[in-house]
């Protein structure tokens, strides 16, 4: 995970993503001031939000002294270049956000949405969390876990295989082994 | 005099052979197919928004598509993104091996059970022409493996596909991997399929699922 840098040339990015959800209590809390300091502090120079089916609407803010730019948009048809260009990233607790961001070794905070019903999701991101693959919060709990955080504490996620599947899947019907 | 009692012998027959035959069926699912080497298989693939489309994908991946084939890739009616992520795995195939190799593909969508958020009672009334229609497209394709993952879509397939078991229309093998989001309980179609017995075989990724649910099989993290 790369150091922090406060060389004023190099550009260091906050991706925010929500998928294909609503969430706005994430970007809300995304676009709050003390978040963005908070960012700042830690040597982040751009936000980047994508809003996805959410009614907030952030405020775009070129780049002024002492805090993050900030842009976003609501969807893209393949998020993997703003994942791969992030420093941090912080996302909805879908397990494809999640699973991609991981897959990139990039430092992630996890927000769960308090606001779904059947929250399942919570299950995948705090069992992570505890395995030490990523942050997990609540949106009224962001700002204090960028604070507090420490990208360099995380375990890098050793990707999984599904091939011992596909070939029990095999055997199973009576194909010959490879 | 006769007639009634004829009946119920009839009816009490038909019962039981029902019944015998649900036994067999159960009894034999879950075991593996030990014959030769079997010829290529027909394959229906249930796909679901969100991360299910990316886990089934992900499986898809390494699978021997040449013994899979032809393939159906089934998606929700309100889904429009999982059969196009479906078109680009197919192209690249074809592109890399071709079509005689890896077989055609078929894209089909279906009417959902029920939405995220929609509320039982109204569910019921969605499931039943969800049902009606699985029916029409199981009785079109009968494939002889459906792979699953968890959307509430597979449901019907599934049951169906349990229904042509039991009246010798079509053994189709059903393979449920529980999603990797699922870490301490099943989701209900898992549960479903998994109470019911009604898949061959059901595989769940973290081993809190695999004490909770001994018959199933755990695999680990597949993503």
């Amino acid at each position: 995970m790369s150091e922090v840098d406060h060389s004023m040339n190099s550009k260091r990015l906050v991706f925010v993503t929500v998928g294909t959800t609503c969430f706005d209590s994430l970007v809300r809390a995304v676009d709050t001031q003390e978040v963005k300091e908070a960012l700042f502090r830690k040597g982040y120079t751009h936000l980047l939000i994508q809003m996805g089916r959410g009614s907030y609407i952030p405020t775009k803010s070129a780049r002024e002294e002492g805090s993050v730019d900030v842009d976003y948009f609501t969807f893209s048809s393949s998020i993997a270049e703003y994942l791969k260009s992030a420093s941090l990233v912080i996302s909805h607790a879908g397990s494809g956000s999640i699973f991609e961001t991981l897959q990139l070794k990039k430092p992630l905070i996890v927000v769960v949405n308090e606001d779904l019903m059947d929250n399942h999701q919570s299950e995948l991101a705090e069992e992570l969390a505890e395995r030490k693959h990523l942050f997990c919060a609540r949106p009224q709990t962001l700002y204090q876990t960028i604070s507090e955080m420490d990208p360099e504490s995380l375990t890098v996620y050793q990707p999984g295989d599904a091939t011992p599947v596909a070939k029990f899947i095999s055997r199973f019907l009576g194909f010959a082994d490879d | 005099m006769d007639f009634p009692i004829v009946f119920l012998l009839l009816v009490v027959g038909i019962i039981t052979l029902i019944t015998v035959r649900v036994i067999y069926v159960l009894y034999h699912s879950r075991k593996p197919l030990y014959t030769r080497s079997p010829g290529p298989l027909s394959t229906l693939i249930v796909l679901g928004s969100g991360g299910h489309t990316a886990e089934m994908l992900n499986l898809l991946a390494v699978l021997q598509k040449e013994r899979f084939k032809p393939r159906y890739y089934v998606a929700a009616a309100t889904d429009n993104m999982s059969l196009q992520k479906a078109r680009v795995l197919e192209d690249s195939l074809v592109d890399e091996a071709g079509v005689e190799e890896v077989g055609p593909a078929h894209f089909m969508q279906i009417y959902r059970s029920r939405e995220v958020g929609q509320s039982y009672i109204t569910s019921i009334g969605t499931t039943l022409i969800a049902i009606a229609h699985a029916l029409w497209l199981m009785v079109k394709i009968r494939p002889q493996v459906i792979l699953c993952n968890g959307p509430g879509t597979c449901i019907p397939l599934c049951a169906i596909a349990f229904l042509f078991k039991v009246l010798g229309i079509r053994w189709s093998f059903i393979f449920y991997v529980e999603s990797i989001a699922r870490v301490r309980k099943l989701s209900l179609s898992g549960l479903l399929l998994y109470k019911l017995h009604m898949a061959d075989q059901l595989f769940v990724q973290w081993p809190q699922l695999k004490m909770k649910y001994p018959r199933a099989n755990y695999v680990g993290c597949l993503m």
